[in-house]
Order: structure tokens, then sequence, then C-alpha cells
């Protein structure tokens, strides 16, 4: 249940580097790719973190890199929203404004589990993210409060991800079992502090919040979009091609 | 070679000859990556170090020149402890550092305590206070760009971690 709860934090945070990494050479000026490789790059680290406990875990004599490089998709425990394409970069700042705001509450609640490990490695990651909170917050802000066309493509992007973020708060047997063992939060308490926050947020964008009620979810049980299969295609390639390649 | 087991405060001494890879004048213990340099009973020498921000692709060169370091003083058996907690803030930056810092023209982090106030950022070249952000993330993971009403000078910003 540990092993299952730990590849969920770090898929979440390795899909969602993926992604943004795929940015790196193509951002809309030299600062936003910079930013967008930095915020890539933080979320990698914290994979490394939660990957390599998840291996230790598991107790298999598998190591972060394995699981990263060598299972396929329906052994991925990532959120759907993650592995959404890049898009425009309305689609990459609202997926990225919608993450941000569940992983800060989400660590800061992290930070006082009953397991040591997994607290600290919360307590490091949430001073990354709550700047990553900030950032994405201001994108939402000055695209949603810009000209017509930046507004209207800010709404269609936040209302096209609407239906992936019902997952992150759905509680299931894992979920229940680490929330009774102390060592994970109540996700659904979680939801209504999400909410407000987004709410804000949308109200200083000018954006209207999305309405939709039917939640698409799967992947925290392995069920992906097809999108997850063209990720790996190429995040795992060398170690598919060379297996065992070293650096 | 020296004495099998130096003193703590030597190896301390030895580790400000490390030099961030990125930020050359400042050492690992200047940036308080050092957390901790023991021997263990059975004569082994334990140094802890803390990232500064968990993908911070320096950390492994962090690594290995302490290694190569302790290793050439003559410490036949060393152990490297990754430390995460208390996770690494700016604020255990000595001032002499960020001095350093800012002669180097990097505009060093402020104290988080005061970030809660007012956070102005002083221009590292003309002292100026009329500085503005360009963006949230510079070069590396730990700054952030800005630049300088006055002297119109663009300049790294160490971020309050």
């Amino acid at each position: 249940m540990t092993f299952e709860y730990l590849l969920r934090l770090g898929d979440n945070a390795l899909i969602l580097s993926q992604r943004l990494g795929e940015w790196c050479g193509h951002g809309p000026v030299l600062e936003e790719d910079l930013a967008l490789t930095n915020v890539a790059l933080d979320l990698l680290g914290q994979a490394r973190f939660w990957l390599s406990y998840a291996a230790e875990v598991e107790g298999a004599g598998r190591d972060e890199d394995e699981l990263a490089f060598l299972r396929d998709a329906a052994e991925f425990r990532n959120s759907l929203l993650v592995e959404q394409p890049n898009g425009h970069y309305g689609d990459t700042m609202g997926r990225q404004f919608y993450f941000d705001a569940f992983h800060d509450l989400l660590l800061g609640e992290l930070t006082r589990s009953s397991d040591p490990r997994i607290a600290e490695i919360a307590a490091k990651a949430l001073k990354e993210v709550a700047y990553h909170l900030e950032r994405s917050t201001d994108w939402v802000i000055r695209l949603g409060d810009g000209t017509a066309e930046s507004h209207a493509r800010m709404q269609g992007s936040i209302d096209a991800l609407w239906k992936y973020t019902g997952e992150l708060f759905e509680m299931d047997a894992v979920d229940h079992e680490m929330r009774e063992r102390g060592m994970g939060p109540d996700l659904e308490a979680m939801r209504e502090p999400w909410l407000e926050r987004v709410r804000k947020t949308f109200d200083e964008a000018t954006l209207r919040m999305p309405t939709g009620t039917w939640m698409q979810k799967g992947g925290k049980r392995g069920v992906h979009t097809e999108r997850l299969g063209y990720i790996l295609t190429e995040m795992q390639f060398l170690q598919r091609a060379y297996p065992g390649a070293q650096w | 070679m020296v004495a099998a087991h130096p003193a703590v405060g030597e190896i301390l001494d030895w580790l400000k000859e490390v030099p961030d890879p990125e930020i050359p004048v400042l050492s690992v213990v200047d940036l308080a990556i050092v957390r901790d340099v023991r021997w263990t009973d059975d004569g082994e020498l334990v140094i802890a170090i803390t990232p500064t921000y968990s993908g911070c692709p320096a950390f492994d060169v962090i690594a290995r020149d302490i290694r190569e370091l302790v290793t050439q003083r003559g410490v036949e058996r060393l152990r490297l402890e990754t430390r995460l907690s208390p996770p690494w803030t700016t604020d255990w930056m000595t001032s002499e550092a960020k001095e350093r810092l800012r002669e180097y023209g990097v505009a060093p982090p402020a104290q988080l305590i005061e970030i809660a106030g007012t956070a102005t950022v002083r221009c590292p070249h003309c002292g100026s206070e009329a500085t503005e952000v360009v963006s949230r993330y510079g070069s590396t993971a730990c700054k952030a760009l800005y630049k300088c009403r006055s002297c119109l000078e663009p300049f790294d910003v160490f971020k309050s971690h």
C-alpha cells in the first residue's frame, strides 16, 4: 500500500516534469524556457526522492531508475491531469495551476505524515512548489485578464482540463489506509480549500469557474489516456533500446 | 598525507576549498550544503550534505568533488550522507558569504523574515533599489533574473528560499 502511494506521488512529479521538459528549446521567450525547465528540474528531483523511497519500501531490488524507465503505462500511477499535452501556453499554465494548487495543499498535509521520510521529502518539496504556484497563478491572471484573445484561450484551457481535476481528491482503498495510519491526508477534505484557491485566482483573472460535473478518472489505478504511452516512448527510449546503459 | 583522523574543524576548512560548481565564489560550507562532519567509533568519516533544490544538477558534482578532495588528503573511509531535514534555506548563509555573492554580481538572498514585509532587491552593481523582476527563474534553480532601472543592467538574484 505504501509502495502504491509513493508511486502516485513520484509519478505525478515525474510525468509532469517530462511534459515540461518538452518545452525545452521551444519556450515563447528565453526566460519562459528557463522557467519551465527549472520547474521540471524541481519536479524531477522530487520524483527521484519519492521513487527511491518507493523502491526501498518495495524491497524487490529495484531502484528509482528502474521504476522510472522500465515500467509500462498501466503500471504508472500518476493522475490524468499531468499527462495532458502541453498545447498552447494557456494549456500548459492551466494544467500547472490546477496541479500546483493541489500539490501545495497535499505536500503541506504530508509534512505532518507519521512516516518521517514522507514528511521530510514533503517539507523539502513544499518550498519549491509554493514558488511554482505563485508563478502559475501569475500566468493564469496575466492571460485571463489580458487581451480578448488570451482571455478566450485561457478560458478554453481551464474548461477543457477541468474534467481531470476530480480524480485528485478521490479517496480509494490506498488513500483510506494511508489516512488511517496517519501517513497521508484526507484528500476529500482538501477539495474545498483547493476550490477556494482556484475560484479566487479565476476571479482575479476575470475567468469563469468551470461548471462541468462529469470527471474522468483512472490514473491512480493505472488506467491512463493514450497520451501517457507517447510520453513513455520518448522518456524510456534509451533504456529500452540499450538495456542497462549507464550514463 | 595527514594524520589518519584529522579534527572535524580541519576537515571543515578543507571543505571550504570545494566551490559550488555554478557559483564558484561560494564554497559548499558557505552555502550550508555541508550539514555535519563526524568520525564514527570505528574510524569512518561521515559527511552529511543537503541539496539546495531537489533537482539541483550540481549536487552530484558536489558529492564527487568532496569525495575526491577528502580522499586526496588521506582519508580512507568516507561515507556521504544525503540529509533532507531540515530543508535547506538561504537563511543559513553567512553575511560574509552574502557579501561575496554581491561582489560577484549576484544580489544575495534576503532573510526570509524580511520577505514577509517589504522585499526590496538591491542592484549588486550600483546599489539602487529601483529594480524589477524579469523572470522568476534565472540560469539555475536557485536564481531569478532582475534588471535595474537606474543603471539598466540585468542581474541575477539568489532567491530567498
